[in-house]
């Protein structure tokens, strides 16, 4: 009995912290900004409850057109992201010799002790018009006068990457290094080639590393603010930008919350289809026995 | 015609020798093991037969043709592997089919061979089942399929039953053997059980450090072993150590360390007066007696007390301190019918023919 209480007790004492930061800061805010968004501002200080805040959005073009742009951008920024980090994650779990293992992986967590906004400085500094590369290659004489490198789609794309591929790195080193060698062993001994073992091993048992990796990857390229900004400009269109723009330029809360539960339904949607298409589910990915 | 040969062949980790000089020949369709304690370099012989380590130096040869320089999905060796190394993401069917598809055959022959080899091992319609569904020896099984399927020149298996509890390993030694003449395929088995080793081979080859020790059928290695090591490793043996002391055709007295004298035949050539020897005697050669006669010209004997009795059926074992403190195990007959029955504290006078006490030169010394 006086066990079982005590059980209890410790159950109440873990989940309790957990709870409270689920409630308050997820599921409370999302309630009122769910129900933000559907305040129409009949007049001053005057709110009917209605849908024209989403008609407004699906009205004006630019608005839905930043959102699929972001998600475009943000499947491409994951697919790079895989692309860059499997190869490396895969050296680090399976090629590197023990003792160097280690050190490569702190070596992957390095940019993560300097904040967003300085490394996106750093790319500031590199691809400016008055930036180093541009520099450096006037001076070797391959161009005649200085670039801007800055404010293109393709540096929003490369600098995104380079700040989320750490965080497909991780979940796939991790699944990788439980993986042992007497399957890929078994693999080339049964007759297949690099490429089948590859596909018909690898790939199938680093999939849930691979599914968790996309979908952390997706959701925080989808909801990242400072690196498009700051290495996009003006042109960057990002949706976080939109939502932005609406709660303290514009200051028209409920416009931006409307986005804002966009943004969530949309990221949400795409991740769903996304394992449809690659037939994995959420559960086998997260509770592999 | 041998299906598969090694010649000279050696390997080392940096100043490291692993392999060292082993060579051996296997027959077609014979069960071939190799027999060595733990870290003798039994895997990396295998792990070079299956191309997954590159010889230093030597040449392995399957069917006849040198297979040196062939990557290991070019070789029609496959290998089971100590955990087995199922794929977990397959079904059982997907696990048997992979070697088939690599092989770019069409789905219906694919699905005919596997239903065809799940028979063969007993295991007929589990191909939809996961892995983790199966038990231990139905798991070897699948193992072993999925390598037969392809119909191997050899197949190699490393310790396989390694991974079982005991009751399972007595059962699928015997399963193994039968497996072996229904697929009628080569076997090379890896083992440091010298109890399976010795059941299932026609040929065992011990190893030690590297080194082939001897290479022979299971009863020459236990009735005529060449070196001390294979004497001792291979089945239950007393061991007197002691030094030469004189030599009669092939017998060989002997002056043991812990006092007093025996003689025994001599199980190698060139030993010379004064070597470090040791003799072994097998448990089963020995008889125990209660009362003391005199010994036969041809006779062993020697005195001490009954320490303890291991009843284990036929091998019931009986444990003798001598009166000089050496320990000696001596079968033990408990049968109805047996004859004088042991306690603890008995004396008793242990005797053997000279010709089953074995006289090596002992091992590390010259
Ligand atoms: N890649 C390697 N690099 C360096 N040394 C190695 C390597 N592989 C094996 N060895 C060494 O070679 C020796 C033999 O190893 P091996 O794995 O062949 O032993 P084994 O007979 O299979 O032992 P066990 O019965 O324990 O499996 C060991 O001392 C091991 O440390
Ligand atoms: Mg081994």
């Amino acid at each position: 009995m006086a066990r079982s209480d005590a059980g209890k007790l410790s159950l109440i004492l873990l989940m309790t912290p957990f709870l409270m930061w689920i409630v308050l800061l997820i599921i409370l805010p999302q309630i009122g900004i769910g129900y933000l968004s559907f305040q129409e501002k009949v007049g001053p200080r005057q709110y009917v409850f209605g849908v024209g805040n989403y008609v407004e959005f699906l009205s004006e073009p630019i608005y839905w057109n930043t959102l699929l742009r972001t998600a475009w951008m943000s499947i491409l920024v994951t697919i790079l992201a895989l692309m860059i980090g499997f190869p490396v994650a895969y050296y680090i779990a399976k090629i590197a010799r023990k003792r160097s293992r280690a050190a490569l992986f702190l070596l992957c967590l390095i940019p993560l002790w300097v904040s967003d906004l300085v490394r996106a400085f750093g790319w500031i500094v590199l691809l400016r018009e008055t930036g180093v590369i541009s520099g450096a290659l006037q001076s070797v004489g391959l161009i005649g006068g200085p670039v801007e490198l800055l404010y293109n789609d393709i540096t929003v794309v490369i600098g995104l990457v380079y700040t989320v591929v750490l965080f497909m790195i991780v979940p796939l080193v991790s699944t990788l290094e439980g993986m042992d060698n007497s399957l890929l062993e078994a693999g080339y001994n049964l007759g297949g080639t690099r490429f089948t073992v590859f596909r018909m091993i690898v790939v199938p048992y680093a999939m849930p590393g691979i599914v968790a990796g996309c979908i952390i990857v997706f959701m925080l390229t989808a909801g990242s603010y400072l690196t498009p900004i700051l290495l996009g400009g003006k042109n960057s269109m990002w949706f976080t930008e939109q939502i932005y723009t609406q709660f303290i330029t514009r200051y028209n809360w409920e416009s931006g919350s409307t986005f804002g539960v966009l943004l969530l339904l949309f990221t949400s949607a795409v991740v769903w289809l996304g394992l449809r298409l690659t037939g994995q589910n959420l559960a086998s990915t997260v509770a592999k026995e | 015609m041998f299906d598969l040969q090694g010649d000279s062949l050696t390997k080392r980790f940096g100043s490291f020798t692993a392999v060292r000089d082993v060579s051996f020949e296997v027959p077609s369709g014979s069960f071939f093991s190799i027999l060595g304690p733990s870290g003798c370099g039994k895997t990396t012989l295998m792990r070079m037969i299956a191309g997954f380590e590159e010889p230093t130096s030597g040449d392995i040869r399957i069917k006849g043709t040198s297979v040196v320089g062939t990557p290991p999905n070019k070789r029609n060796v496959k290998m089971v592997f100590q955990h087995l190394a199922l794929f977990p993401m397959m079904n059982i069917g997907e696990n048997i089919a992979y070697g088939l598809k690599c092989r770019g055959e069409n789905k219906v022959d694919i699905r005919r061979k596997v239903g065809e080899v799940l028979d063969r091992i007993g295991l007929p319609g589990v191909e939809e089942k996961q892995v983790s569904q199966l038990s231990g020896g139905q798991k070897q099984r699948i193992a072993i399929a999925r390598c037969m399927v392809l119909e191997p020149d050899v197949l190699l298996l490393d310790e396989p039953l390694g991974a079982l509890d005991l009751k399972l390993r007595e059962h699928m030694k015997i399963e193994l053997k039968q497996l072996q003449h229904q697929f009628d395929t080569t076997f090379l088995y890896i083992t440091h059980d010298q109890s399976e080793a010795l059941v299932m081979s026609d040929n065992v080859a011990v190893m030690k450090s590297g080194r082939f020790e001897q290479i022979g059928p299971p009863e020459q290695l236990y009735h005529a072993p060449q070196t001390a090591f294979v004497a001792g490793f291979v089945g239950d043996s007393n061991r007197f150590e002691g030094r030469l002391s004189a030599r009669a055709g092939d017998e060989a007295r002997v002056t043991l360390d812990a006092g007093g004298e025996m003689v025994a035949r001599l199980g190698q050539e060139g030993l010379s007066d004064g070597a470090a020897v040791s003799v072994f005697v097998r448990p089963e050669a020995i008889s125990a007696h209660a009362t003391r006669g005199a010994a036969a010209a041809d006779m062993v004997a020697v005195e001490g007390t009954v320490d303890s009795l291991l009843f284990n059926g036929a091998n019931s074992r009986l444990l003798v301190k001598l009166d000089d403190g050496t320990q000696i195990e001596s079968s033990h007959t408990t049968g109805a019918g047996a004859g004088a029955r042991f306690a603890p504290g008995d004396r008793v006078t242990l005797t053997w023919a000279v010709a089953d006490g074995l006289c090596f030169a002992a091992e590390g010394g010259a």
